[in-house]
């Protein structure tokens, strides 16, 4: 706990300020990087019977950067009727909506960026703001299926939200706090029926809330069987068809650095977050974690991460795309009726024990 | 009121932020398209939780942007985007009553200071007030405000079936 916080005592605020941006920047980029590379070039591969790409680098590991070359290479074009300043504007506001949602991760006992009182309640919030962004992106394109795909994806956001903020709601009776540490807090020192051997991860007790978070997860973000606003082989691209090159390039590192910095809050919510069960090193409190766990911290939950990633990918390549009126009638029939439920029932139990 | 008591960093974020609020509000209303309209709406409500963050007010300020910006302002771009939205300039967003407005708004701006400076008069917010915590702020909520509370509840409740009746066609 004192050496972290006396090394950044002596950085001046400026330098504080620079090193947030730095350790932001790596927290967004690193997991969207892997998770492109890992998942959906070399693992939908493997799931559909291909090698993916083996040219560049060793097993095509420096793929990436040669896509990512080839489109700062491409030309900057906008349609002719296109609203040029929101085309423009649209893309960074998904953007930044993913950098915001990152700053409240906790990566280890000292190692976040801001410890929010509110914390899961700021990260849905800010969650939301990129609707904005798809919504504008669509319609400034002056193209009907951009449109279609803009407003489809603003009605699937929006009917998904909702689900998503109950099921947080379950984990945060249960923590009793909505600050982010203060549930890694109480999953890992918590035990389950008197055994504390593995702490109290609430995939186990909230398991109904994990499954309904995950749901929303995959729908927030567009992924297969939720891709009807970018459906191809209905709307061309969706909200993304007339951008390119760089623009282009924003929104898909936007996309999949929101599934990463999505996965990372999911396994703070329901895998225990940075930390392992304190029981096994005899901690008890925040403050009696080791120092060392700020450098394995954030190890911890980036595997946590991959295992989630990996679950949201293994959904999204193996369903097909549900039709938009079953998509509305799942999220208002289906998930918002049980996760009411859920939250009655987590009230009752965590006032009855 | 010195110097020294008014450039405090607050008080500096405050102007910043109520100048770009207030280019905002008449952006709004001038614009001559309905959907940038809605974006610089957008503006003046980020700032209102700009607002409220100086304020220490983190837990408003979250609800504001959830609520307004996440849901209020999506689905007015969505009604709009569905029914009437063109791209570029349109002439005919002002109609002749517009006028009427303004003595409306006037009556509002001093209806509100009236009530703030019989509120508040000159008390200031003492400079080290303790942050308050979102359980403090349940408890208030689900204590002593329970009753304004639930009023509130059943007002969008009676809205909300309102608006089905409306909506339903059989």
């Amino acid at each position: 706990m004192n050496t972290a916080s006396l090394i950044i005592a002596e950085v001046p605020y400026w330098g504080q300020s620079l090193l947030r941006v730095l350790g932001g920047l790596v927290a967004v980029l690193l997991p969207a990087g892997t998770i492109v590379y890992l998942f959906l070039f070399k693992m939908m591969s493997f799931m559909q019977s291909r090698l993916g790409p083996m040219e560049a680098g060793p097993y095509g590991s420096m793929q990436l950067f040669a896509e990512v070359g080839k489109w700062l290479q491409k030309e900057d074009i906008y349609p002719a009727r296109a609203d040029k300043f929101i085309f423009k504007l649209a893309p960074l506001i998904v953007l930044a909506s993913t950098f915001l949602l990152v700053v409240v991760v906790p990566f280890g006992p000292d190692a976040w960026f801001t410890n929010f009182e509110a914390g899961i309640f700021y990260a849905l919030a800010v969650s939301s703001v990129s609707v904005l962004g798809i919504l504008i992106a669509g319609w400034s394109s002056a193209n009907k299926y951009s449109l279609l795909g803009g407003l489809r994806a603003a009605g699937q956001l929006i009917a998904y939200e909702l689900p998503m903020v109950l099921a947080v709601i379950g984990v945060v009776i249960q923590a009793g706090t909505m600050n982010l540490q203060g549930i890694v807090l109480a999953q890992n020192s918590g035990s389950m029926f008197g055994f504390d051997g593995l702490g109290n991860p609430y995939v186990l007790t909230q398991f109904v809330g994990f499954v309904i978070f995950m749901i929303s997860v995959q729908a927030e973000l567009t992924q297969a069987p939720f891709d009807m606003p970018v459906a191809e082989s209905e709307l061309v691209s969706g909200y993304m068809t007339e951008y390119s090159g760089f623009r282009f390039l924003i929104f898909f590192i936007g996309e999949f650095a929101t599934a990463g910095v999505f996965a990372m809050i999911a396994s703070v919510l329901f895998l225990g977050g940075w930390a392992v069960p304190f029981s096994w090193f005899g901690w008890t409190t925040m403050d009696s974690v080791d120092n060392w766990m700020n450098f394995a911290g954030p190890l911890i939950l980036f595997t946590k991460m991959m295992v989630i990633m990996f679950l949201v990918m293994w959904v999204r390549f193996s369903y097909p795309r549900l039709r938009e009126d079953q998509l509305q009638r799942f999220a208002w029939k289906v998930l918002i009726p049980i996760s009411l439920v859920n939250i009655m029932l987590t009230a009752i139990l965590k006032v009855a024990f | 009121m010195f110097a020294s008591e008014l450039l405090i960093a607050q008080n500096i974020g405050f102007f910043i932020i109520a100048a770009l609020m207030v280019v905002g509000a008449l952006r709004v209303v001038t614009t001559s398209n309905v959907v940038h309209a809605a974006l610089w709406l957008v503006v003046v409500l980020a700032g209102a939780a700009a607002q409220y963050v100086l304020l220490a007010a983190e837990f408003v300020a979250v609800t504001q942007v959830l609520v307004y910006i996440g849901a209020v302002m999506v689905l007015f771009l969505f009604g709009t985007m569905l029914t009437r939205a063109r791209i570029g300039a349109e002439s005919d967003l002002n109609n002749k009553n517009w006028f009427v407005g303004l003595p409306v708004a006037l009556t509002l701006l001093a209806a509100m200071l009236i009530a703030l400076r019989d509120g508040f008069g000159n008390e200031k917010l003492p400079a080290d007030a303790p942050l308050v915590s979102t359980q403090v702020l349940s408890d208030q909520i689900f204590g002593p405000y329970l009753l304004p509370f639930w009023a509130l509840s059943f007002v969008l409740l009676a809205a909300v079936i309102g608006a089905i009746v409306l909506a339903r066609r059989d």
